[in-house]
């Protein structure tokens, strides 16, 4: 039951777009559509929970000095993997979120768990609350970018259900910042109610 | 005239908070009050100029000759993360008024991602400034990545220009905080969406 409420609570409680507002550049940059969303936020849940596993195994063997750095080269090497992974199997994704693939080592979400979490709990632990986080931001990805491709260009994962262009500005970079907004007090709403 | 177009493309049209989406975490955290947001500036255009002449020659002169540009993600990180280090215990010997000024925005500045962003976007990607599809020069990405510091620097500070005028506002509950932050930026966008087509 307990890992089952860790998972649970890195999506609602600890939601890191909803309620702890961070990696907000990926979030911004690459919800154009809902499935390009989908797969940053995958992209990012796979960093996640192998960086955290990793470092709840070695956090003992890092002098508490050089620990960030040492979290750093962790998680870059794993992001390296998921960039030559994305390049060869689905070629077409990695164009579309091209800088952003690189940039998720430093995302805040990935070495905040990191610190925050992973070298303090076993790896078990870690794993689960890397998936939690990981799936939270995946989720929330997923409905920014549906909610942005709905308005902007009138189709729903890539089906289109309306003849022609739709609010233009919503793909464009305006689109990106105000559907955020609205989803952070619709989420605010919710689960204030709820409590 | 090329170096001017850089400059107008990179401040204006291709703003990098609000068309880029790089740097926003520093964006909403640091811009309560104008002068920390001038404050973080300063220090994103020193960092980012520095940590993208050092990643460049990184990238010409070590990467590619040696055949591991995979390693790219990798030792870019490492050397932006040195480098502020570096600067930080610099400036505390050298000059501690600047380091009083600039201090505590170093350490902030490594998970910047605007930073690894440009360094990034200058070595991977072709710009069309004046000419054909082309990679830039030294030159050219020392003045296009000070080019981009200072569009931060003016998103930065116009942003704690307006969020100073809005804590004297009353705002619905649920809005306070980031969501009203977020709709400002994007009505900040909108404007700088006018700028397109100038180049």
């Amino acid at each position: 039951m307990g890992k089952l409420k860790l998972i649970i609570d890195g999506i609602i409680k600890n939601n890191p777009t909803f309620v702890l507002i961070l990696g907000m550049c990926p979030t911004l940059g690459t919800t154009t559509s809902a499935l390009n969303g989908m797969g940053m936020g995958l992209a990012t849940l796979f960093v996640l929970v192998l960086s955290n596993m990793t470092i709840s195994a070695i956090a003992k063997l890092i002098p508490e000095q050089v620990r960030i750095p040492s979290y750093i080269v962790v998680i870059a090497a794993f992001v390296t993997i998921v960039q030559l992974l994305l390049q060869a199997y689905l070629p077409s994704l990695y164009e579309t979120l091209g800088i952003f693939i690189p940039l998720i080592v430093v995302n805040c979400i990935v070495l905040g768990r990191a610190e925050a979490y992973a070298n303090k709990n076993s790896v078990i632990d870690s794993a689960c609350d890397g998936i939690g986080v990981g799936l939270g931001f995946t989720i929330a990805l997923t409905i920014l970018g549906f909610v942005r491709e709905l308005l902007g260009s009138g189709s729903i994962f890539g089906w289109k259900f309306i003849q022609g262009d739709g609010i233009l500005a919503f793909i464009l970079a305006p689109g990106a910042f105000i559907v955020l907004a609205y989803l952070i007090v619709l989420f605010r709403t919710v689960t204030a109610k709820k409590a | 005239m090329e170096y001017i177009i850089i400059i107008i493309s990179a401040v204006f049209v291709n703003n990098i908070v609000l068309s880029q989406f790089l740097g926003i975490c520093p964006f909403l955290g640091v811009s309560q009050k104008v002068n920390t947001a001038l404050g973080m500036s300063a220090a994103v255009t020193f960092v980012m100029a520095l940590s993208t002449l050092a990643t460049y020659l990184l990238q010409y002169y070590v990467l590619v000759p040696l055949g591991i540009e995979f390693l790219q993600t990798v030792s870019f990180i490492l050397v932006i993360a040195g480098l502020v280090q570096m600067v930080e215990i610099i400036l505390k010997k050298i000059s501690p008024a600047l380091y009083q000024a600039l201090g505590i925005f170093l350490p902030l500045i490594t998970t910047n991602c605007c930073v690894l962003g440009v360094a990034l976007l200058v070595v991977n990607n072709e710009f069309t400034f004046g000419s054909d599809p082309h990679m830039l020069n030294l030159g050219q990405s020392v003045v296009y990545t000070v080019a981009c510091a200072l569009g931060y620097g003016l998103a930065i500070t116009l942003f704690a220009g307006i969020r100073e005028q809005l804590d004297l506002n009353n705002i619905p509950k649920v809005f306070r905080g980031v969501p009203i932050a977020l709709i400002v930026t994007g009505i900040m966008a909108m404007a700088f969406i006018g700028f397109a087509g100038i180049v």
